[in-house]
Protein backbone atom coordinates (compact mmCIF):
# COMPACT_ATOMS: atom_id res chain seq x y z
CA UNK A 1 0.00 0.00 0.00
CA UNK A 2 1.25 3.43 -1.17
CA UNK A 3 1.51 6.62 1.69
CA UNK A 4 0.69 9.64 -0.91
CA UNK A 5 -0.32 11.90 1.56
CA UNK A 6 -0.14 13.25 5.29
CA UNK A 7 -1.94 11.38 8.06
CA UNK A 8 -2.52 11.80 11.73
CA UNK A 9 -4.50 9.75 14.25
CA UNK A 10 -4.79 9.39 18.07
CA UNK A 11 -4.17 12.08 20.12
CA UNK A 12 -1.74 13.07 22.90
CA UNK A 13 -4.52 11.98 25.84
CA UNK A 14 -2.75 9.95 28.52
CA UNK A 15 -3.43 6.16 27.47
CA UNK A 16 -3.44 6.74 23.68
CA UNK A 17 -0.10 7.67 21.20
CA UNK A 18 -0.52 10.25 18.47
CA UNK A 19 0.22 8.87 15.41
CA UNK A 20 1.76 11.15 12.19
CA UNK A 21 3.07 9.15 9.23
CA UNK A 22 3.66 10.69 5.77
CA UNK A 23 5.67 9.36 2.15
CA UNK A 24 8.84 8.83 2.20
CA UNK A 25 11.22 7.48 -0.70
CA UNK A 26 13.51 5.77 1.53
CA UNK A 27 12.25 2.96 3.22
CA UNK A 28 10.02 2.66 6.19
CA UNK A 29 11.62 4.90 9.34
CA UNK A 30 10.05 5.24 12.56
CA UNK A 31 10.35 8.12 14.83
CA UNK A 32 9.10 7.06 18.91
CA UNK A 33 8.62 9.58 21.23
CA UNK A 34 7.42 7.19 24.70
CA UNK A 35 7.67 7.73 28.57
CA UNK A 36 8.79 4.17 28.35
CA UNK A 37 11.08 3.81 25.89
CA UNK A 38 13.19 1.48 27.91
CA UNK A 39 11.11 -0.80 29.33
CA UNK A 40 8.60 -1.21 25.75
CA UNK A 41 10.65 0.90 23.10
CA UNK A 42 11.49 -2.27 21.20
CA UNK A 43 8.04 -3.85 21.66
CA UNK A 44 6.47 -0.60 19.97
CA UNK A 45 8.57 -0.44 16.98
CA UNK A 46 7.95 -4.08 16.47
CA UNK A 47 4.30 -2.99 16.68
CA UNK A 48 4.57 -0.85 14.52
CA UNK A 49 6.78 -2.49 11.90
CA UNK A 50 3.86 -5.51 11.99
CA UNK A 51 1.34 -3.29 11.22
CA UNK A 52 3.57 -1.85 8.34
CA UNK A 53 3.56 -5.11 7.22
CA UNK A 54 0.51 -6.13 7.12
CA UNK A 55 -0.95 -3.57 4.74
CA UNK A 56 2.49 -3.23 2.62
CA UNK A 57 4.02 0.01 3.10
CA UNK A 58 7.25 0.31 2.09
CA UNK A 59 8.27 3.63 1.85
CA UNK A 60 6.84 6.19 4.91
CA UNK A 61 8.35 7.89 7.82
CA UNK A 62 6.00 6.98 10.57
CA UNK A 63 6.22 9.70 13.80
CA UNK A 64 4.90 7.99 17.23
CA UNK A 65 4.28 9.88 20.85
CA UNK A 66 3.07 7.34 22.82
CA UNK A 67 1.21 8.53 26.03
CA UNK A 68 1.32 5.16 27.55
CA UNK A 69 -1.19 3.56 24.66
CA UNK A 70 -1.67 -0.87 24.87
CA UNK A 71 -0.31 -2.24 22.30
CA UNK A 72 -4.35 -2.70 20.58
CA UNK A 73 -4.50 1.18 20.75
CA UNK A 74 -0.95 1.64 19.06
CA UNK A 75 -1.61 -0.80 16.15
CA UNK A 76 -5.19 0.77 15.99
CA UNK A 77 -3.73 4.51 15.17
CA UNK A 78 -1.16 3.09 13.28
CA UNK A 79 -3.95 1.34 11.04
CA UNK A 80 -5.98 4.42 11.07
CA UNK A 81 -3.00 6.95 9.40
CA UNK A 82 -2.13 4.23 7.23
CA UNK A 83 -5.97 3.98 5.91
CA UNK A 84 -6.21 7.65 5.88
CA UNK A 85 -2.52 8.19 4.11
CA UNK A 86 -3.05 5.75 1.23
CA UNK A 87 -3.86 6.47 -2.11
CA UNK A 88 -7.92 6.65 -2.67
CA UNK B 1 -28.01 -11.00 34.75
CA UNK B 2 -27.43 -7.86 32.88
CA UNK B 3 -28.90 -4.65 35.56
CA UNK B 4 -26.57 -1.86 34.21
CA UNK B 5 -24.71 -0.79 31.32
CA UNK B 6 -22.26 1.87 30.80
CA UNK B 7 -21.49 3.53 27.82
CA UNK B 8 -17.55 4.09 26.73
CA UNK B 9 -17.04 6.38 24.05
CA UNK B 10 -15.45 4.16 21.33
CA UNK B 11 -12.68 6.74 20.57
CA UNK B 12 -11.10 7.16 23.67
CA UNK B 13 -8.45 4.49 24.50
CA UNK B 14 -8.08 5.32 28.66
CA UNK B 15 -11.72 4.98 29.08
CA UNK B 16 -12.20 1.54 26.96
CA UNK B 17 -9.37 0.21 28.61
CA UNK B 18 -10.58 -0.21 32.29
CA UNK B 19 -14.64 -0.89 30.36
CA UNK B 20 -15.01 -4.07 32.38
CA UNK B 21 -13.26 -2.56 36.16
CA UNK B 22 -16.45 -0.20 36.56
CA UNK B 23 -18.89 -2.88 37.71
CA UNK B 24 -21.03 -3.02 35.26
CA UNK B 25 -22.89 -5.97 33.93
CA UNK B 26 -22.20 -5.18 30.43
CA UNK B 27 -20.47 -2.01 28.40
CA UNK B 28 -21.43 -0.02 25.40
CA UNK B 29 -18.41 0.78 23.57
CA UNK B 30 -20.22 3.92 21.55
CA UNK B 31 -19.21 4.25 17.87
CA UNK B 32 -22.20 7.02 17.63
CA UNK B 33 -22.94 10.03 19.69
CA UNK B 34 -19.68 10.13 21.49
CA UNK B 35 -17.58 10.14 18.18
CA UNK B 36 -16.99 13.18 15.78
CA UNK B 37 -17.80 12.22 12.12
CA UNK B 38 -14.36 12.43 11.23
CA UNK B 39 -13.22 10.09 13.98
CA UNK B 40 -15.41 7.68 12.81
CA UNK B 41 -13.11 5.33 11.43
CA UNK B 42 -10.31 4.92 13.72
CA UNK B 43 -13.18 4.56 16.66
CA UNK B 44 -14.42 1.21 14.41
CA UNK B 45 -10.17 0.48 14.73
CA UNK B 46 -10.16 1.15 18.07
CA UNK B 47 -12.81 -0.78 19.34
CA UNK B 48 -12.40 -3.60 17.19
CA UNK B 49 -8.80 -4.18 18.38
CA UNK B 50 -9.97 -3.25 22.14
CA UNK B 51 -12.77 -6.06 21.69
CA UNK B 52 -10.33 -8.66 20.02
CA UNK B 53 -7.43 -8.03 22.20
CA UNK B 54 -8.92 -7.30 25.60
CA UNK B 55 -11.98 -9.21 25.64
CA UNK B 56 -13.58 -7.89 28.55
CA UNK B 57 -14.20 -10.63 30.89
CA UNK B 58 -17.27 -11.01 32.89
CA UNK B 59 -18.94 -8.12 31.33
CA UNK B 60 -20.95 -8.47 28.19
CA UNK B 61 -19.78 -6.17 25.37
CA UNK B 62 -22.29 -4.16 22.96
CA UNK B 63 -21.22 -1.87 20.20
CA UNK B 64 -23.94 0.86 19.49
CA UNK B 65 -22.90 0.99 15.86
CA UNK B 66 -24.08 4.73 13.92
CA UNK B 67 -27.80 4.90 12.30
CA UNK B 68 -28.95 2.94 9.42
CA UNK B 69 -29.43 6.82 8.19
CA UNK B 70 -25.13 7.87 7.96
CA UNK B 71 -23.05 6.45 5.45
CA UNK B 72 -20.92 4.76 8.69
CA UNK B 73 -23.03 1.72 9.91
CA UNK B 74 -22.38 -1.11 7.03
CA UNK B 75 -18.65 -0.35 7.66
CA UNK B 76 -19.34 -0.47 11.55
CA UNK B 77 -20.89 -3.61 11.17
CA UNK B 78 -18.14 -4.81 9.14
CA UNK B 79 -15.62 -4.36 11.64
CA UNK B 80 -17.43 -5.50 14.66
CA UNK B 81 -19.60 -8.90 13.57
CA UNK B 82 -16.88 -10.69 13.09
CA UNK B 83 -15.96 -10.42 16.74
CA UNK B 84 -19.08 -11.62 18.28
CA UNK B 85 -19.81 -8.58 20.57
CA UNK B 86 -22.92 -9.76 23.10
CA UNK B 87 -25.00 -7.50 21.28
CA UNK B 88 -25.33 -4.93 18.60
CA UNK B 89 -27.29 -1.83 19.26
CA UNK B 90 -28.86 0.41 16.36
CA UNK B 91 -29.79 4.00 17.01
CA UNK B 92 -33.02 5.63 15.94
CA UNK B 93 -34.45 2.13 15.63
CA UNK B 94 -38.11 3.17 14.24
CA UNK B 95 -39.86 0.26 12.38
CA UNK B 96 -39.30 -3.34 11.50
CA UNK B 97 -38.17 -2.04 8.37
CA UNK B 98 -34.69 -1.10 10.46
CA UNK B 99 -34.50 -4.63 12.09
CA UNK B 100 -35.32 -6.12 8.83
CA UNK B 101 -32.25 -4.38 6.77
CA UNK B 102 -30.13 -4.96 9.73
CA UNK B 103 -30.81 -8.91 9.42
CA UNK B 104 -29.86 -9.34 6.16
CA UNK B 105 -26.67 -7.41 6.37
CA UNK B 106 -26.04 -9.34 9.69
CA UNK B 107 -27.11 -12.63 8.17
CA UNK B 108 -24.72 -11.45 4.93
CA UNK B 109 -21.84 -11.26 7.12
CA UNK B 110 -22.61 -14.26 9.17
CA UNK B 111 -22.17 -16.27 6.35
CA UNK B 112 -18.93 -14.30 5.27
CA UNK B 113 -17.04 -14.99 8.54
CA UNK B 114 -18.37 -18.59 9.13
CA UNK B 115 -20.21 -17.59 11.90
CA UNK B 116 -23.85 -19.14 12.70
CA UNK B 117 -26.38 -17.37 11.02
CA UNK B 118 -29.00 -15.33 13.28
CA UNK B 119 -26.30 -15.53 16.63
CA UNK B 120 -25.57 -11.80 16.92
CA UNK B 121 -28.41 -10.10 18.62
CA UNK B 122 -29.52 -6.97 18.44
CA UNK B 123 -30.94 -4.39 20.85
CA UNK B 124 -32.56 -1.91 19.17
CA UNK B 125 -32.29 1.71 20.68
CA UNK B 126 -35.90 3.74 20.74
CA UNK B 127 -35.53 7.56 20.70
CA UNK B 128 -38.06 8.79 18.72
CA UNK B 129 -41.65 9.04 18.62
CA UNK B 130 -42.35 6.78 15.75
CA UNK B 131 -39.83 4.21 17.19
CA UNK B 132 -42.13 4.34 20.44
CA UNK B 133 -45.06 4.18 18.81
CA UNK B 134 -43.97 1.04 16.60
CA UNK B 135 -41.89 -0.31 19.63
CA UNK B 136 -43.78 -4.17 19.20
CA UNK B 137 -42.95 -4.23 15.84
CA UNK B 138 -39.63 -3.76 16.31
CA UNK B 139 -39.15 -5.96 18.81
CA UNK B 140 -41.02 -8.86 16.92
CA UNK B 141 -39.26 -8.38 13.85
CA UNK B 142 -36.93 -10.82 13.99
CA UNK B 143 -35.45 -13.25 16.71
CA UNK B 144 -32.46 -10.99 16.98
CA UNK B 145 -33.92 -8.62 18.66
CA UNK B 146 -33.16 -9.29 22.35
CA UNK B 147 -34.02 -6.71 24.00
CA UNK B 148 -35.52 -2.85 23.77
CA UNK B 149 -34.15 0.20 24.67
CA UNK B 150 -35.24 3.55 25.65
CA UNK B 151 -33.22 6.56 24.42
CA UNK B 152 -34.40 9.51 26.59
CA UNK B 153 -32.48 12.33 25.20
CA UNK B 154 -33.50 12.18 21.00
CA UNK B 155 -36.59 10.94 22.20
CA UNK B 156 -37.75 14.22 23.81
CA UNK B 157 -35.73 16.16 20.95
CA UNK B 158 -38.25 14.41 18.88
CA UNK B 159 -41.21 15.15 20.91
CA UNK B 160 -40.31 18.98 21.20
CA UNK B 161 -39.71 19.48 24.93
CA UNK B 162 -37.78 19.88 27.45
CA UNK B 163 -35.61 16.51 29.13
CA UNK B 164 -36.06 17.14 32.83
CA UNK B 165 -34.20 14.98 35.84
CA UNK B 166 -38.19 14.05 36.88
CA UNK B 167 -38.42 12.72 33.31
CA UNK B 168 -41.79 12.98 33.05
CA UNK B 169 -41.63 14.02 29.47
CA UNK B 170 -40.25 9.93 28.87
CA UNK B 171 -42.90 8.61 31.11
CA UNK B 172 -45.58 7.11 28.39
CA UNK B 173 -42.77 5.85 26.44
CA UNK B 174 -40.93 4.43 29.21
CA UNK B 175 -44.48 2.41 30.11
CA UNK B 176 -45.09 1.58 26.06
CA UNK B 177 -41.74 0.57 25.76
CA UNK B 178 -41.61 -2.04 28.70
CA UNK B 179 -45.27 -3.14 27.89
CA UNK B 180 -44.24 -3.77 24.05
CA UNK B 181 -41.28 -5.58 24.93
CA UNK B 182 -42.49 -7.66 27.54
CA UNK B 183 -45.51 -8.49 24.64
CA UNK B 184 -42.88 -9.64 22.51
CA UNK B 185 -40.49 -11.62 25.16
CA UNK B 186 -37.78 -9.27 25.16
CA UNK B 187 -35.93 -7.81 27.92
CA UNK B 188 -36.20 -3.76 28.37
CA UNK B 189 -33.87 -0.96 29.17
CA UNK B 190 -33.86 2.30 30.27
CA UNK B 191 -32.31 5.48 29.63
CA UNK B 192 -29.14 7.04 31.59
CA UNK B 193 -30.11 9.19 34.17
CA UNK B 194 -27.61 12.01 32.59
CA UNK B 195 -26.57 14.81 35.86
CA UNK B 196 -23.52 12.55 36.41
CA UNK B 197 -22.59 14.80 39.71
CA UNK B 198 -26.50 13.93 41.31
CA UNK B 199 -26.60 10.80 43.02
CA UNK B 200 -29.46 10.98 44.98
CA UNK B 201 -31.13 11.55 41.66
CA UNK B 202 -29.80 8.25 39.87
CA UNK B 203 -30.91 6.57 42.79
CA UNK B 204 -34.85 7.78 42.39
CA UNK B 205 -34.42 7.41 38.48
CA UNK B 206 -33.17 3.83 38.62
CA UNK B 207 -35.30 2.71 41.25
CA UNK B 208 -38.49 4.09 39.47
CA UNK B 209 -37.39 2.11 35.97
CA UNK B 210 -37.56 -0.63 38.16
CA UNK B 211 -40.79 0.00 39.33
CA UNK B 212 -41.66 0.31 36.16
CA UNK B 213 -40.71 -3.15 35.25
CA UNK B 214 -37.12 -2.16 32.68
CA UNK B 215 -34.82 -4.81 33.38
CA UNK B 216 -31.75 -2.83 33.90
CA UNK B 217 -30.83 0.77 33.44
CA UNK B 218 -27.65 2.66 31.61
CA UNK B 219 -25.27 5.10 32.65
CA UNK B 220 -22.89 7.27 30.89
CA UNK B 221 -21.35 7.70 34.37
CA UNK B 222 -19.15 5.27 35.99
CA UNK B 223 -20.37 6.78 39.40
CA UNK B 224 -23.84 5.87 39.01
CA UNK B 225 -23.14 1.96 37.93
CA UNK B 226 -23.40 0.75 41.39
CA UNK B 227 -26.61 3.02 42.27
CA UNK B 228 -28.07 0.97 39.23
CA UNK B 229 -26.92 -2.40 40.50
CA UNK B 230 -28.60 -2.15 43.71
CA UNK B 231 -31.92 -0.98 42.22
CA UNK B 232 -31.70 -3.65 39.88
CA UNK B 233 -31.13 -6.74 42.76
CA UNK B 234 -33.57 -8.38 44.87
CA UNK B 235 -33.44 -6.87 48.21
CA UNK B 236 -32.85 -9.36 51.18
CA UNK B 237 -36.68 -9.04 52.24
CA UNK B 238 -37.95 -9.90 48.82
CA UNK B 239 -35.20 -13.11 48.32
CA UNK B 240 -36.64 -13.95 52.10
CA UNK B 241 -40.11 -13.36 50.31
CA UNK B 242 -39.58 -15.54 47.23
CA UNK B 243 -38.54 -18.66 48.76
CA UNK B 244 -41.51 -18.44 51.40
CA UNK B 245 -43.67 -18.49 48.49
CA UNK B 246 -41.50 -21.57 46.84
CA UNK B 247 -41.63 -23.36 49.90
CA UNK B 248 -45.10 -23.17 50.51
CA UNK B 249 -46.35 -24.11 47.07
CA UNK B 250 -44.01 -26.71 47.32
CA UNK B 251 -45.17 -28.31 50.62
CA UNK B 252 -48.77 -27.86 49.75
CA UNK B 253 -48.24 -30.16 46.61
CA UNK B 254 -46.69 -32.61 48.46
CA UNK B 255 -50.04 -32.67 51.27
CA UNK B 256 -52.39 -32.25 47.93
CA UNK B 257 -53.49 -28.37 48.66
CA UNK B 258 -54.64 -26.51 45.64
CA UNK B 259 -55.12 -23.08 47.39
CA UNK B 260 -52.22 -22.06 49.48
CA UNK B 261 -51.86 -18.81 51.60
CA UNK B 262 -49.26 -17.40 53.13
CA UNK B 263 -49.29 -14.71 56.05
CA UNK B 264 -52.78 -14.80 54.93
CA UNK B 265 -52.62 -14.03 51.41
CA UNK B 266 -53.61 -16.40 48.96
CA UNK B 267 -50.42 -17.56 46.56
CA UNK B 268 -51.32 -17.49 42.67
CA UNK B 269 -49.65 -18.38 39.64
CA UNK B 270 -48.35 -14.36 38.96
CA UNK B 271 -46.78 -14.66 42.57
CA UNK B 272 -45.26 -17.92 42.01
CA UNK B 273 -43.97 -16.74 39.18
CA UNK B 274 -42.55 -13.29 40.30
CA UNK B 275 -40.71 -15.37 43.15
CA UNK B 276 -39.45 -17.96 40.78
CA UNK B 277 -37.98 -14.70 39.02
CA UNK B 278 -36.80 -13.03 42.15
CA UNK B 279 -34.85 -16.49 43.12
CA UNK B 280 -33.54 -17.05 39.70
CA UNK B 281 -32.09 -13.20 39.63
CA UNK B 282 -30.78 -13.91 43.50
CA UNK B 283 -29.00 -17.28 42.33
CA UNK B 284 -27.42 -15.51 39.57
CA UNK B 285 -25.97 -12.64 42.05
CA UNK B 286 -24.66 -15.09 44.41
CA UNK B 287 -27.65 -14.43 47.04
CA UNK B 288 -29.37 -17.28 46.76
CA UNK B 289 -30.30 -19.73 49.71
CA UNK B 290 -26.71 -21.55 49.50
CA UNK B 291 -25.25 -18.68 49.86
CA UNK B 292 -27.27 -17.34 52.79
Amino acid sequence: MKIVKKATAGTLESGDVYVELSPSDSGNEIELQSAVLLQFGDAIRESAQDVLRQFEVENAKLKLIDQGALDCVIRARIETAVLRGKEA
Amino acid sequence: MRRSMLFLPGSTPNKIINGDAMGADAIILDLEDAVSPEEKDAARILVRNAIRDLGFPGVEVIVRINALDTPYWQEDLDEIVPLKPDLIMPPKTASAKDVRALDVYLTKLERASGMAVGGVGLLPLIETALGVENAFEIASASQRVKALFLGGEDLSADLQCRRTKEGNEIDYARKRIVCAARAAGVEVYDTPFTDVNDDEGAVRDAEYARSLGFTGKASISPRHVDPINRAFSPSTAEISHAYEVVDAITAAKAQGRGVVALHGKMIDAPVVARAERVIAAAEALGLGREAR
